[in-house]
């Protein structure tokens, strides 16, 4: 094996490797750090960015970005919030629709589905570029989410919805069993289905998939969507962990979810990466989040070291794509 | 001029050039000449500083020069044109010349007037009457070459490097362009000409140098040396001109297109497609023949789906019309297309062999919605040797492939999809003299499984070989249709040239 060889070996694990030496300095740094209850605060805390970053995954590799999954996760969370809490009174008719816990989940996520959907639609149908799209989205779904809370949280919403965010389930915590529910499903559909090896092929080249009969609309169409339904469960999982829709809330998720996206070495020009990346890239950012706090790191400081990080990982994805 | 000795480039796993010594001399042409892969643009990529790591030495006017970048190079006098122009197409001719090394005054403010008429003094040395201020984006291939010609004039280039300078021009700018070259060899510049078309070789170059798997395998004056010693020289091995024998076309209608017609984007301008029929036998191969804005690929693309909303006209094939939406209404419909474009259209070249060949039927290497890999890389191997792909597996990115292999994937991923119309537009665009002969082949064979072919082709000795009856285009209609037995380049020439100038 010459050196170029284990240097590819490296670079498709550089994030692991990473991680693994950030646990390690972090370790060594602080006696809080390599504790169950610290590692358990970790995986919750990163299952909501996880969740996100999965849908951002599948957008980023048919070379678009979702800007609006903050938001979107703000409303679906504050529409199942607000159902959950007073239902919906028809005055004119004097009926009251109300909802049983499912029900409010279910229509929590249809609002994301529906949201990215229409994204979607948006950018396949009058080819309005991703970024500018789904930026008008953030505005959207913001402004919705005022109106609908008022401005004020949504509390109190009882303890079966909280146990979603604060519940354990076999030694496990529920958000994190979400989280691990929606990779498996991302992996097995990003590299074992026909949809997904289309989305991979419009992000390598959409003229060549075109060309091979490939429906681009539907897919793109159908992975805004998929952003959306994850950004809505994002949306579930923080309202029940705080027991509260706050109307701010997921405020610059997106950026945080991009940042796992491209520290998983997925490329932003589209078709390259991977799930698990992602999913490295979310853990390395939770756990230097996490670190940075137990070693009383100012947060001003903290912005900056995330920074920093989100450099060095493209700077360092370009030289092994350049030495490749 | 110019004398490189023993020159030696090694990418990771490859010897890209091997000892190469060449030379330059002011006042000739010399012609680099190669299949693809031999190290032809490693080597000028060297010369021109693109590459400043290498073996070996190069010699300028007698002083050995190491080149860091491009700009270097262009600074001592060596320019190259890139088969891909360089140029941004929103900024104006002038803008575009002194790009990089704008005249100014003392304040730092562009002299624009000065810039201009020196562009516009280059301009008529070259002939071209267009106004400087003119954008890029608005001009032809053809006449933007000029202007990559002009900026290399610019910098008093004393060696000038073109790279398959006439890929994407017509026959008339095929012209002008040797009257340039024919003017720079008189003012004593040394130039390097790389063509894959000997024909061209023949009319402008006055030495040529052979590269064969990075080494130089033969030079000497293009005087004394005839079209089949070259091809020799290049493949190692004599190939000849494509044996069509005897060929059986069916008796059977495959395709039939009625009163086709493609509207243009501008209501303005003529139509691109105007009131084209034809039809199709099952075996048979149909040339279409037609130069550069003739609407050869818009007819291709026009039955492939591609424009829906601006076609009208009927489409049958097997005697039953087709509505066509969209490029799957028409692989469902038993068609397939290799576009002109491989790298552009035909590839993901970022994944390997195996993806882009099922990646138009992965319902038929999938159980229950899940892709078995076995089944795509049998799928894969089948293609891989029915069509000798050489490439070192299956799950080998086809971007390490060479443009005949690359070629041959886009053809197996067609096939993949059973197709019973194959519509190859230019399919031997940019691949080496071997490889071409081997795409023959596979034409013919394709036709004799009862397929039938249509090949759209710029290059005359293409559409003459392969074709059993030609189509020619001119500004988006049919102007003549010939057997193969009345075709020759006279008279398809003659259809092909538009009336309305």
């Amino acid at each position: 094996m010459d050196i170029s060889q284990y240097r590819s070996k490296l670079a498709r694990f550089q994030s692991s490797i990473a991680l693994f030496v950030l646990c390690l300095a972090l370790s060594i740094l602080s006696d809080k750090f390599l504790t169950p209850e610290n590692g358990w605060n970790i995986l919750r805390q990163t299952s909501v960015n996880v969740c996100i970053s999965v849908g951002m995954t599948l957008v980023v590799l048919t070379a678009g970005i979702d800007l609006s999954v903050g938001a979107v996760l703000a409303l679906s969370g504050a529409v199942a919030a607000g159902l959950l809490k007073t239902g919906i009174e028809l005055p004119s008719n004097d009926l009251f629709v109300g909802f049983t816990l499912l029900g409010t989940i279910v229509v929590g996520l249809i609002t994301g589905s529906f949201l990215g959907f229409f994204n979607g639609w948006v950018i396949t149908r009058f080819k309005v570029p991703p970024f500018v799209a789904t930026l008008a989205m953030l505005t959207i779904a913001r402004g919705f989410t005022m109106l609908w809370t008022k401005g004020y949280p949504i509390s109190g919403l009882g303890p079966n919805f909280a146990f979603i965010g604060t519940g354990w389930f076999l030694g496990v915590p529920v958000l994190v069993w979400i989280a691990l529910i929606v990779v498996v499903v991302a992996v097995i559909i990003s590299n074992k289905t026909a949809f997904g090896r289309y989305i991979y092929a419009i992000g390598g080249n959409e003229s060549a998939a075109k060309l091979s009969g490939i429906d681009i609309g539907k897919v793109k169409v159908l992975v805004y969507t998929i952003a959306g339904a994850l950004a809505a469960v994002g949306g579930i999982m923080v309202t029940s962990r705080l027991d509260s829709a706050q109307p701010n809330a997921g405020m610059g998720y997106e950026l945080d979810s991009i940042a796992a996206v491209v520290i998983g070495g997925t490329s932003l020009s589209g078709g390259r990466g991977s799930i698990m990346g992602t999913v490295l890239g979310a853990l390395i950012i939770g756990v230097l989040n996490n670190g940075l706090v137990l070693l009383d790191v100012s947060p001003f400081w903290q912005q900056v070291v995330k920074g920093l990080v989100i450099l060095l990982a493209v700077i360092i994805d370009k030289v092994n794509s350049k030495a490749e | 001029m110019l004398v490189a000795e023993k020159i030696g480039k090694r990418f990771p796993g490859v010897v890209a050039l091997d000892e190469v010594s060449m030379e330059l001399l002011a006042g000739k042409v010399t012609a680099i000449i190669g299949e693809n892969g031999a190290g032809k643009s490693t080597l000028m990529k060297i010369l021109s500083g693109v590459y400043p790591e290498y073996e070996g030495r190069v010699l300028y006017k007698g002083t050995e020069v190491k080149f860091a970048n491009p700009k270097e190079a262009q600074e001592c006098g060596i320019a190259i044109i890139h088969q891909e122009l360089n140029l941004i197409p929103d900024l104006s001719i002038a803008e575009n010349i002194y790009l990089g090394r704008e005249v100014t005054n003392e304040f730092g403010v562009l002299r624009k007037r000065l810039m201009r008429e020196k562009t516009q003094e280059l301009l008529d040395k070259l002939k071209l009457t267009v106004n400087p201020d003119t954008l890029v984006r608005d001009l032809k291939v053809g006449q933007q070459q000029v202007v990559e010609i002009a900026k290399a004039l610019l910098t008093d280039a004393e060696v000038i490097i073109m790279d398959e300078p006439t890929s994407a021009i017509s026959d008339h700018e095929v012209d002008i362009l040797f009257g340039i070259i024919e003017n720079l060899r008189r003012e004593n510049k040394a130039i390097v000409y790389i063509s894959h078309k000997l024909d061209e070789l023949f009319r402008i170059a006055d030495r040529y140098i052979v590269l064969r798997d990075g080494r130089v395998t033969e030079a000497g004056e293009m005087k004394g040396i005839d079209h089949d010693a070259i091809i020799n020289k290049m493949v190692g091995r004599e190939v000849k001109m494509v044996n069509k024998g005897s060929r059986v076309v069916g008796t059977e209608k495959l395709l039939e297109v009625n009163r086709l017609s493609l509207r243009p984007l501008d209501s303005l301008k003529r139509m691109l497609l105007d009131d084209i029929s034809f039809h199709l036998f099952r075996g048979e191969i149909l040339g279409v023949f037609g130069l550069m804005g003739a609407g050869r690929t818009e007819l291709l693309e026009s039955v492939f789906g591609l424009h829906p909303s601006k076609c009208v006209g009927e489409i049958s094939i097997e005697q039953h019309k087709i509505k066509l939406r969209s490029p799957e209404d028409a692989i469902n419909a038993g068609i397939a297309l290799v576009p002109e474009d491989r790298k552009k259209d035909g590839l993901v070249l970022g994944l390997d062999v195996k993806t882009n060949i099922s990646v138009s039927v992965l319902d038929q290497v999938s159980y229950a919605g899940i892709l078995s890999d076995k089944k795509e890389v049998d799928l894969a191997q089948q293609y891989i040797s029915s069509l000798r792909i050489k490439t070192p597996s299956c799950k080998e990115k086809v971007k390490n492939l060479s443009g005949g292999n690359q070629q041959k994937v886009v053809l197996a991923r067609c096939l993949a999809t059973r197709p019973k119309l194959l519509m190859l537009d230019e399919p031997t665009r940019g691949v080496d003299a071997n490889a071409k002969h081997e795409i023959y082949k596979l034409i013919f064979e394709l036709s004799e499984a009862g397929l039938g072919l249509i090949v759209v082709s710029s290059e005359l000795p293409e559409i003459l070989a392969v074709s059993d009856r030609i189509l020619v285009m001119s500004e988006g209609k049919i102007t003549a249709e010939f057997s193969s037995h009345d075709a020759n380049e006279d008279n398809i020439l003659k259809a092909a040239i538009p009336k309305t100038i």
